[in-house]
């Protein structure tokens, strides 16, 4: 009983991680029938910026040496998470506007200027041996260069598309995406394994005899949940929320009654980019696990599942999924024969549900218009 | 906008330095130079093994070639990157054995890599030497594959012995299920911690990536073992000491060479952390040996790079010396010839030891027992094979 209980509250924490990246899948996903594979990376960035903030950013004590400074930890753990917050939203903005806003409505000029300082990164590595001032005005003047070059391309190709609604094209999009942000996490950021020092001391509640719950646990949970009911009413109360409904009911028609969809799918990355940051920092400095550009590969597939498990595109469904997803692994992970088997059984619960409830347990089968 | 003729010159001109800079590295070796090939993870998951390795080959290398290179000729040095990834590793040695037509091959680090890569050196009868992979099957691979480190055949059974002498009786097991060199580890433990009189009360697993390790680890608790065995990499052991002792388990740790990394007491909360006092099994190098020779190598490499050597650097630098001292002894640098010399080799004088080859092409040396206290991993004791009776 105690052990049961014990892994009822892991399985739930764990649970409360895989939501809330799970809840940034399937707000893109409700609007845009997206995919966005790169989801679980900017949940790595976040993980990352929070570990500057921590180490680098903000003046953040040692524990070892400063036993009192627990009050201001925390108070700069949450500019951290702030921090982590706003950048994975800007960085969601930007991959919305600059490799699936194209596949909407066709390339423009600020593509090709964008696109001419990515080309540029390849020559201002090959030059990076000559010191800052040099690869900076390489980067720059080639970068310029490039865009300029890239305009006429970007207008010849304009005229010679047609855009196809297809979801493939952007689904494959998201895929590359994700590996530009796990290998250029690689450049940046290194293989070395990262870790956020301690914020407070972790100490446990217990429950019962044989039951606790870490503090940093509680946290992890709280937090979440926050999230969450502030997702809900951004949803739910607000005059975005109700055009990222209206655009997740029919674009077309959304467009036509005067929503700036651009701007309001826009917004939905950088909610849901916001969120993944969040939760990035959260597990990192709270569960101390090791950062490295992979750190979103893992949580970003169980969380994808846990939003499919849910309903795809049903913001209650993700959060309903991830906690089922974290207490099913908990169960099977702690047993004593079948701890192998977790990926597979969870799997497994995937493939069961989805048959008996195709559209997920909170999902609505709606029929294709034809 | 139309093309103008402006474009179409910077479009060429960016087109050139692109293309002189990828021709740059080409070039044909001369008689007096002798080719040797390197794989090694320089990026991805595991570059921070393939840096330090590459390192101290790069030491070796350069000493040999300071002191007059081999029989006169110099030796190059041809490194390609693996990325961290078992097909391109197989692809590079490739290239190495085909196109540089290298007259032997160091590496890889990683035993999953190595792996990939042995065929082909056996294919084409170039001596591969792996200077880090523990995994049994390696040098299985054939006759031309060698290694400079010992086996986990072997460190397993340190780990069962010190285990044993450290009076423990009830090990649980916590590996890596998704890594090889994991699983093989934890299986010699359990074999001869199980021969000694040992028991082993629990077995959990889990996967590089994972954001919890509790649930585990309270099935582990409620068995109460005397040590918990985790043969994994640093980048997790100090994750999972740290949950470990949040839920109240409170057995020392025991690990593996996998652990030996500055990064490992960070990760488990900084020094006087959640893996104070705990062990693991090392190759016979640490900074604290105070032989000539290694202090020796300890001086130049700081020297020459800013930071002390791991494990890693040491055994790269002894594959490469080794492969040198080889080739000295050699009747000729074809493959058969250098494989006989590398096969022959007693008592080579290493900066992670004495290194002999045993007839499985195996390095026959001690292991070290390193302790975690506060920032440093104190030397406890060493092993040799005829100690545990190998």
């Amino acid at each position: 009983m105690e052990w049961f209980v014990q892994q009822l509250i892991y399985g739930v924490q764990l649970g409360s991680l895989y939501a809330l990246i799970a809840l940034g899948y399937t707000m893109v996903y409700g609007v845009l029938r997206l995919i966005n594979f790169a989801h679980g990376d900017v949940y790595m960035v976040g993980a990352f910026v929070g570990f500057y903030a921590c180490t680098a950013w903000l003046p953040f004590k040692d524990l070892n040496a400063h036993p009192d400074a627990v009050t201001t930890n925390i108070a700069l753990a949450i500019i951290a998470m702030a921090i982590a917050m706003a950048v994975c939203a800007a960085l969601g903005m930007v991959i919305e506007r600059f490799a699936y806003r194209p596949l909407r409505n066709g390339l423009n000029r600020q593509d090709a200027r964008f696109w001419g300082f990515v080309g540029a990164i390849p020559l201002a590595v090959a030059v990076s041996d000559q010191g800052a001032p040099v690869v900076l005005a390489v980067y720059a003047v080639s970068g310029i260069a490039l865009g300029h070059v890239l305009c006429p391309v970007v207008a010849w190709l304009r005229r010679r598309t047609v855009l196809s609604p297809s979801r493939l094209n952007a689904l494959i999009t998201a895929i590359g995406v994700s590996l530009v942000l796990q290998n250029g996490g690689l450049l940046v950021f290194g293989a070395d394994p990262r870790f956020i020092p301690t914020i407070f001391p972790e100490s446990s509640i217990a429950l019962a005899d044989g039951i606790h719950v870490g503090i940093g646990q509680l946290a992890i949970l709280g937090v979440s949940i926050a999230l969450m009911l502030g997702l809900r009413h951004i949803v739910l109360h607000t005059r975005r929320g109700r055009a990222m409904r209206a655009i997740s009911h029919d674009i077309e028609a959304a467009k036509m009654m005067g929503i700036d969809t651009d701007r309001v799918i826009a917004f939905t990355f950088a909610l849901g980019g916001a969120l993944a940051g969040a939760g990035g920092f959260l597990v990192a400095a709270l569960t101390h696990v090791k950062i490295t550009p992979m750190f979103g590969l893992l949580p970003g597939i169980k969380a994808f599942v846990a939003a499919v498990l849910g309903g795809a595109g049903n913001i209650p469904g993700a959060a309903l999924g991830g906690v089922l997803m974290g207490v099913a692994e908990a169960f099977v992970s702690g047993s004593q024969h079948l701890s192998t088997y977790r990926d597979a059984i969870a799997f497994c619960v995937l493939v069961v549900i989805l048959l008996v409830r195709p559209a997920g347990l909170l999902g609505q089968h709606v029929p294709e218009k034809v | 906008m139309p093309l103008r003729p402006a474009h179409v010159a910077l479009v060429v001109a960016l087109a050139a330095v692109i293309v002189v800079a990828g021709c740059r590295q080409r070039s044909v070796a001369p008689s007096d130079e002798i080719l040797v090939g390197h794989f090694t993870p320089l990026t991805g998951t595991t570059s921070t093994f393939g840096i330090s390795t590459h390192r101290g080959v790069q030491l070796a290398i350069d000493e040999v070639n300071a002191a007059g290179g081999v029989n006169g000729k110099r030796i190059r040095l041809v490194t390609e990157d693996t990325a961290s990834k078992p097909d391109v590793a197989r692809t590079v040695v490739t290239k190495l054995v085909t196109q540089d037509r290298v007259v032997a091959v160091l590496g890889e680090v990683a035993s999953t890599r190595s792996l990939a890569a042995a065929p082909v050196c056996q294919s084409h009868q170039v001596p591969m030497i792996s200077p880090a992979s523990t995994n049994v099957e390696v040098t299985r691979k054939g006759d031309y594959i060698f290694r400079v480190c010992f086996t986990d055949d072997f460190q397993g059974a340190v780990q069962a012995h010190f285990a044993w002498d450290q009076g423990w009786r009830r090990a649980a097991i916590f590996r890596d299920i998704k890594n090889d060199y994991s699983v093989a580890l934890a299986d010699s433990f359990a074999a001869t911690f199980r021969r000694l009189g040992g028991e082993i009360v629990g077995e959990q697993s889990y996967q590089e990536g994972d954001a919890d390790f509790k649930a585990q680890l309270n099935s582990l608790k409620a068995l109460r073992p005397d040590v918990l065995l985790v043969p994994g990499y640093y980048s997790e052991v100090g994750t999972i000491a740290r949950h470990a002792r949040q839920i109240g388990l409170t057995a020392p740790l025991l690990g593996g060479d996998g652990w030996d990394s500055p990064t490992l007491v960070a990760g488990a909360g900084g020094p006087g952390g959640a893996l104070e006092g705990s062990a693991f099994t090392n190759h016979h190098f640490s900074t604290e040996l105070d032989s000539p020779h290694v202090q020796a190598f300890i001086n130049s490499f700081t020297t020459r790079y800013g930071s002390k050597p791991d494990s890693l650097a040491a055994l790269g630098y002894d594959a490469a010396k080794l492969l040198a001292s080889a080739m000295q002894r050699a009747k000729a640098l074809d493959g058969p010839s250098l494989r006989d010399a590398i096969a022959q080799t007693r008592d080579f004088p290493g900066v992670t030891g004495m290194i002999t080859i045993d007839a499985n092409r195996n390095a026959r040396k001690d292991a070290l027992i390193l302790q975690v206290v506060g920032e440093r991993f104190t030397v406890k004791r060493a092993y040799s094979p005829e100690q545990i009776g190998l």
